[in-house]
């Protein structure tokens, strides 16, 4: 395994101060994807997607061209965009919109052109003011330019794009949520059946839901062919990814990386990657791929940044961020701290969710501080067997969405990974880091 | 005499246009109330409510759901200071509480002068620069004991004043194109588009009446043409 010098796909602007500029864009290639796909058949773009094979980059990993193939069966009336990028420790889509809001947009209305819709939607979590305002500055741009409006470079083809802008909620990443938002609700997840967005999604109308980091990567995609693409990686994870790196390492940031070529240990310790564990201290865990994500120990740095190579270990690549835990951690804080997290933003429909996760995050604070029972351990699992039955790996559902099932993960896997550290704390009454 | 400006006014119906429902426009209105007030006057979610064609309630309802929309005053900058995973294994607990002492308030709380409201808050997707903070939704991240006082500092005498704009003014740059459409066409258009979706709803209960199995139901319904998508312009309105 190693570092390849695959292209950069999505972050070859990057380098420059003014990605975020039409004219850096222009100079650099930019539209000239749309301007090809404008010549092209609608059902050739999205030919070109399937070819590529582009695994959808939002969290799920639902193949985009499978997606709109699935579709094109029925006009689709509206195109969404999820930029409600709010998985904790995850934040390329941040980068993206900030420094590149053009090329998502180039997304946007290559895809549109494939589905044939005339408006799109790109939602942004509200907490990107900065973000908000570079992609409605492209929005304008792009609109002077002649690539977003009616006639589009005289091809025929119309699109209008809306920025909409979030107001802070985790569950608004979850598509049906963030379709209830769009349309000025509660962000409350829809069942599924029967509303599957591309049946009944916005307005009751078929709808594409995609993320941003998939929206950016149909530009090069385009110009450079599927087959390009798919050549890239290995398996059904193909191309190129972003890998938001954070927590105990000395460069944390976001990587373009080939998807399966290289390895957890080349992200985290490489010098040119994360340049490994801050204070000279050793790993002790790693989240793989957002909070969602079962826990993985040191046995598992050499697996590869591969959807099926981490799913099949038992976690998922998930939202594409990796948290790093040196020796120094206390799993417990850390396990009580995600479990904060879901209980705060459980929307509250689902009483297992919703009931759950509070009772879940007070046992895991009375551990942390010292007040603790050795019977906690069995009543946690228990509680999280209640959430998702039998705390599997893909996990069963008891709620309308998957943030229920996901709150289990990180308390069964510090319990499974660090139970010595949880007695600890309950026979010392405290937490033995603090 | 209306609570919301005349300018603000005007935006909100340049806002509602750009949606196919009147009602999606709900949170950036929100926003833009906001922007006017600092946070969400009771008589603005009204005029909301009204702009977008919903109860008051249904405003309240939706806003008391998002973090971001404050249904009390809040201070004029808004410190947010992320506790979630990144920033914990970050020191952003010292940090929270190092700013509780600098602020003299707890998290949740508002200082006394009305400057400053300080927050807890989940992962604001900066976890590179940790802990990472915003205030008024700009991102400080990276932030230590002493840089937070700093920031303090320079926050109260106005010389962040062209970064960080004052709380409820989320988005400085406007949309500056228009909607080829007039306001007419478009109440037709949706007008169009209600009736289409009541005759999909009277084929769908026709076809369930006659009662074919529900696979060949949807080709048994007559399909009704669709709606005529609006052109947008290339242009400023």
């Amino acid at each position: 395994m190693a570092i390849t010098d695959a292209p950069k796909i999505v972050t070859a602007r990057l380098g420059y101060d003014d990605s975020h500029t039409l004219e850096r864009y222009l100079a650099t290639g930019g539209y000239e994807g749309l301007r090809k796909a404008l010549t092209m058949t609608p059902e050739a773009v999205a030919h070109e997607v399937d070819t590529a094979s582009l695994l959808g980059r939002g969290g799920a990993g639902f193949p985009a061209g499978r997606k709109w193939s699935m579709l094109r069966k029925n006009a689709i009336t509206y195109l969404v965009i999820n930029g409600d990028e709010s998985e904790p420790a995850t934040f390329k889509d941040h980068l993206l919109i900030e420094r590149d809001p053009h090329q998502i947009l180039e997304g946007v209305l290559i895809s549109a052109y494939a589905l044939q819709v005339t408006q799109a939607f790109i939602y942004l979590r509200g907490e990107f003011a900065l973000g908000l305002e570079r992609l409605q500055a492209a929005v304008n741009d792009a609109y002077a330019h002649g690539a977003v409006g009616a006639d589009i470079f005289g091809s025929g083809f119309s699109l209008d794009v809306v920025v909409h802008p979030g107001a802070g909620a985790y569950i608004c990443g979850e598509e049906t949520a963030l379709l209830e938002s769009l349309e000025g609700k509660r962000g409350f997840p829809r069942i599924k059946p029967p509303f599957f967005p591309a049946v009944n999604g916005l307005y009751g109308e078929p709808t594409v839901v995609n993320n941003v980091e998939t929206m950016a990567n149909i530009p090069w995609i385009i110009t450079n062919g599927g087959a390009a693409f798919a050549a890239l990686g290995e398996g059904r994870s193909t191309g190129t990814r972003l890998f938001a790196l954070a927590g105990h390492v000395h460069n944390p940031g976001v990587y373009e990386i080939e998807m399966v070529k290289t390895t957890f240990r080349d992200l985290i310790y490489a010098p040119v990657l994360g340049g490994g564990i801050t204070g000279g201290r050793t790993l002790k865990a790693f989240i793989p791929g957002g909070v969602s994500a079962p826990w993985f120990g040191p046995e598992h740095v050499d697996l590869p940044l591969g959807q099926d190579e981490v799913g099949n270990a038992g976690s998922m690549l998930g939202s594409g961020s990796v948290v790093v835990m040196d020796s120094s951690t206390c799993a417990v804080r850390a396990a009580w701290r995600i479990t904060k997290f879901f209980s705060r933003e459980s929307c509250g429909q689902c009483t297992p969710c919703r009931e759950g996760s509070g009772w879940l995050e007070r046992i895991m604070y009375r551990i942390e501080n010292g007040a603790g029972r050795e019977e906690d351990l069995d009543l946690l699992m228990d509680l999280c067997d209640n959430i998702s039955p039998g705390v599997a790996w893909p996990p069963q559902q008891t709620t309308i969405c998957v943030l229920g099932p996901s709150i289990p993960s990180s308390i069964a896997s510090a319990i499974r990974m660090f139970r010595d550290e949880f007695l600890v704390h309950i026979k010392d009454g405290g937490c033995p880091f603090a | 005499m209306s609570h919301l400006s005349a300018d603000v006014l005007e935006r909100a119906k340049d806002l509602v246009a750009l949606y196919p429902e009147p009602r999606s426009a709900l949170i950036p209105l929100c926003h833009l109330a906001q922007e006017q007030d600092g946070w969400l006057h009771p008589e603005a979610m009204s005029e909301i409510a009204e702009l977008v064609g919903v109860t008051a309630a249904e405003v309240r309802g939706t806003a008391t759901f998002y973090d971001m929309l404050h249904t009390e005053p809040v201070g004029t900058y808004v410190v947010s200071v992320c506790t979630n995973i990144a920033c914990l294994l970050g020191g952003a607990e010292e940090l929270l509480e190092h700013a509780e002492t600098t602020l003299g308030v707890r998290a949740g709380g508002t200082t006394p002068d009305g400057v400053f409201t300080l927050e807890e808050s989940e992962c604001l997707a900066d976890c590179d620069r940790t802990p990472c903070v915003q205030v008024n939704h700009r991102y400080v991240g990276g932030q230590t004991a002493q840089s937070f006082d700093q920031l303090v500092a320079d926050l109260r005498r106005g010389a962040l004043a062209d970064t960080v704009p004052h709380h409820g003014t989320l988005v400085r740059v406007r949309r500056s194109v228009g909607l080829e459409a007039d306001k007419e066409t478009i109440v037709a258009e949706r007008a169009a588009i209600e009736a289409d979706k009541v005759n999909r709803a009277e084929a769908a209960e026709g076809a369930t009446v006659a009662g074919p199995p529900p696979s060949t139901s949807s080709e048994a319904a007559p399909t009704p043409p669709p709606p005529t998508p609006r052109k947008p312009s290339g242009g400023p309105a």
